[in-house]
């Protein structure tokens, strides 16, 4: 059967010029007219690969056909049997490495923007105000620690459940890198703040300010509770251990998206300081550093430059987020390696790279890069922002022997997310490492099942 | 939220105050410490836990004005709350290994080593105080310490109490003697250095309490980080405590100023102060 073409509808964006000055949503998102296009784009495959895209198997052409039918609450109710967070996941999942990249029309006239409408929906869904579900209570209890993805994800699992349950933060605020990492220009913290209070509203209790493993131990958690879930994130910024990398004016993308994102530190009269470079460079090519790159120039930079020592094709970035950086002018030096940073009276001025070549595909397919001889150049920066991934954080491990941990630091679970201590589960990136918001929020809920099963909740 | 129960002026600028916050109480150790935020638009700010009550639920922390938000917390009496307060961070003092041991506080650093002091009496090996300060008003907790202390020892740099000179001069006097196997040095990044400095001559084990510049605390941002024997550490979840002759004082020094131009910036909009 011949496809009829038509052609993917883009989304609407903030012009480059003046998005690149303002922390305001780049993308604007569907109105209810073009997502209901969209929607109608979908062939509805029978054997629907998109969904064998998807993390957590959304499934996709059956909200789909709800939308294209103006039913949005019952496409709503679809995503939300599967995925918690639509209106997240709608703007932040690398949905062209995942379900648009199965999608039959990537080739012919482009995927169905999926991400585009699960967007819609996710905001349509948080516009409706909450009904109030009567959940009978269970009279267990499950501590939480983190109020990342996996851990709202799971908190509200249970929470349906009629499980009671109380999420232990360490910051002040709850959401993890969805508030201190992604930047607001890409996801607007009031969609994480309404998704929290949903699950307040649900009965969740969320003690912030609580760092477990020394406000509170993991024992006590476990005496107080019938099981606990730890969802404490990826951990540690990693350096290069190059020379120059304690210069002052050098600092971790965590640091400086914290500063700006949680602690505010772009507003004027903001109590947190945050340095403002005018040439800043940029160590890495993931979102986090795309994040960082164009936060940078949002804070004021006049050139903003992603050093990273793969190709374009290896950038681990999103697809969107690189195209994004580019129409804000942000500057790549590809297969190029910083081996030192210099510096004077304590603060960076320059950074010095060497150029490198693709070699052959290591054990995981990517081509290893090698640095070719005598080719080092200079680059003038007063800021270099470092993004290279994060090592797993030591503190609840160090709190807590029994948790027994993988060879690079990750929490250990089983097929049910259950850790080596019987009734302690866990997952997102402290179990595998940083990964995805979706990764994170399938195994917050996998691991809420997995809870209610031993719970013998129904 | 948590309340200020109780609050005193030591010194010029420098309050004490008791803060309540029962898990961090009942769950704290000498050498540890705490972030706290004073209201909501707040930055978060470190400080060393100077004594702390189980029973009573609360918190002790010392205070000098040094910024904006150490003039803001100045602003709140007792009765009033602060936004945050989250603890204890940071490993705790392990000086079991020692038994003649030399604690020496400089400035605002002299309470903290008090837990410390106390903690030591407490297990029968009490330990030498070595405290210093610019003049007798900013020597603080002294009847605490005449409780606590081995030996009590004051340098004042005017000679307004004590010896006049600096706590190194006290510190030499007492290595001379062979007096200690380990001392533990908590102040001014300067005055710490220049503690180590000495004791390495003697090849006395020297603890330090690093306070650099940090954000969250648990280990996320890196903005604490310090060179510590050609590696970089974290003073939040590696230390605050770190020896003292491993560490690149150099550049720890230098990274404290990494927000001097900013800071000074917003003091003067709160305060109206030019500079
Ligand atoms: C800048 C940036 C951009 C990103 N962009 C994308 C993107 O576009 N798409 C995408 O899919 N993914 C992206 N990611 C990755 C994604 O955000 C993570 O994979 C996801 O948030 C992991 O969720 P989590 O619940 O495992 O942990 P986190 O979101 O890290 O949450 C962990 C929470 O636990 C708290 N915590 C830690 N230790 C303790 C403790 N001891 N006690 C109490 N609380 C504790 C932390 O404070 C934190 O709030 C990005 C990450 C960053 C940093
Ligand atoms: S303060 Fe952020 S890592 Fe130590």
């Amino acid at each position: 059967m011949a496809i009829e073409r038509k052609r993917r509808n883009a989304i609407p964006e903030q012009d480059a010029t003046i998005r690149s000055k303002n922390f305001d949503e780049v993308a604007l998102g569907f109105d209810e007219k073009v997502a209901i296009d969209e929607a109608s784009r979908c062939l509805n495959c029978k054997n629907a690969p998109c969904m064998k895209g998807c993390p957590v198997g959304v499934r996709i052409p059956e909200f789909l056909a709800k939308v294209r039918e103006g039913k949005f609450s019952e496409a709503g109710e679809i995503i939300k049997s599967t995925n918690s967070l639509p209106s997240v996941c709608g703007r932040v999942c690398p949905q062209e490495e995942q379900c648009e990249k199965m999608c039959v029309r990537v080739k012919i006239d482009g995927a169905v923007s999926i991400g585009g409408v699960e967007r819609f929906i996710g905001d349509y869904m948080l516009s409706l105000p909450s009904e109030n579900k009567e959940v009978i209570k269970t009279g267990k209890k499950v501590a939480v620690v983190g109020s990342g993805p996996s851990g709202l994800t799971c908190a509200a699992q249970l929470a349906q459940k009629g499980v009671e349950v109380t999420v232990y933060e360490a910051f002040h605020k709850t959401g993890g890198v969805l508030v201190y990492g992604i930047p607001e220009f890409r996801l607007p913290k009031r969609l994480v703040g309404a998704e929290v209070d949903k699950l307040k509203e649900w009965g969740v209790k969320f003690e912030l300010n609580t760092v477990v493993g020394k406000t509170i131990t993991i024992d006590e958690l476990l005496e107080q509770n019938d099981a606990v879930f730890i969802g404490s994130g990826a951990g540690l910024p990693m350096f290069m251990g190059i020379e120059g990398e304690n210069l002052n004016g050098v600092l971790s993308a965590n640091e400086y998206l914290t500063r700006i994102n949680l602690m505010r530190a772009y507003e004027s009269g903001s109590a947190t300081p945050v340095q403002r470079g005018k040439n800043v460079a940029v160590i890495g090519a993931g979102n986090v550093a795309m994040d960082a790159a164009r936060t940078a120039l949002r804070m004021g930079a006049d050139e903003v430059t992603v050093i990273y020592r793969r190709g374009r094709e290896e950038m681990p970035a999103r697809a969107e987020e690189i195209k994004h950086a580019e129409q804000e002018g942000i500057k790549f030096r590809l297969l190029s390696n910083p081996v030192r940073i210099l510096g004077e009276n304590g603060k960076v001025n320059a950074i010095e790279c060497v150029k490198m070549q693709l070699g052959e595909p290591d054990a995981s397919g990517r081509r290893t890069p090698v640095a070719v001889e005598n080719s080092e150049f200079i680059l003038p920066a007063d800021m270099v922002i470092v993004a290279l991934g994060t090592s797993p954080n030591p503190l609840i491990k160090d709190s807590f022997d029994a948790l027994e941990t993988g060879k690079k630091g990750t929490l250990i679970v089983d097929e049910s997310l259950m850790t080596s201590v019987d009734g302690v589960y866990a997952g997102g990136d402290a179990v595998t490492g940083a990964a995805t918001v979706i990764l994170a929020m399938g195994a917050g809920r996998k691991a809420a099942q997995s809870i209610l099963d031993r719970l013998g909740v129904k | 939220m948590n309340q200020i129960v109780k609050k005193r002026a030591l010194a010029p600028k420098v309050n004490e105050y008791v803060i309540s916050a029962l898990r961090v109480a009942t769950h704290c150790r000498p050498g540890q410490f705490i972030i706290l935020r004073v209201d909501e638009e707040g930055e978060r700010i470190p400080f060393t836990i100077c004594d702390y009550s189980a029973d009573e639920g609360t918190v002790t922390i010392l205070v000098q004005e040094v910024g904006y938000s150490t003039a803001l917390l100045a602003q709140k009496g007792e009765g009033d709350y602060i936004a945050d307060f989250v603890g204890p961070l940071g490993k705790a003092t392990d000086l079991s290994e020692y038994n003649r041991i030399a604690l020496v506080g400089g400035g605002i650093g002299s309470a903290v080593i008090y837990p410390q002091a106390k903690f030591l009496r407490a297990i029968g090996k009490p330990a030498d105080v070595i405290l210093g300060a610019r003049n007798e008003q900013l020597l603080m907790y002294l009847d605490e310490f005449d409780r606590s202390a081995n030996n009590l020892y004051l340098a004042t740099d005017d000679g307004s109490r004590g010896v006049k000179g600096f706590v190194t001069d006290v510190l030499k006097k007492r290595l001379d003697e062979n007096a200690y196997d380990c001392v533990m040095a908590v102040g001014p990044m300067g005055m710490m250095r220049a503690v180590c400095a000495l004791t390495k001559e003697y090849g006395v084990k020297t603890v330090v309490s690093m306070n650099p510049i940090m954000v969250d605390g648990t280990g996320m941002c890196g903005g604490c980080r310090l060179t510590v024997g050609g590696k970089t550490k974290y003073a939040c979840v590696d230390g605050p405590e770190f020896d003292g002759h491993e560490i690149d004082w150099e550049t720890a020094m230098s990274r404290l100023g990494a927000y001097r131009e900013q800071e000074k910036e917003h003091a003067c909009r709160l305060t109206g102060e030019r500079r």
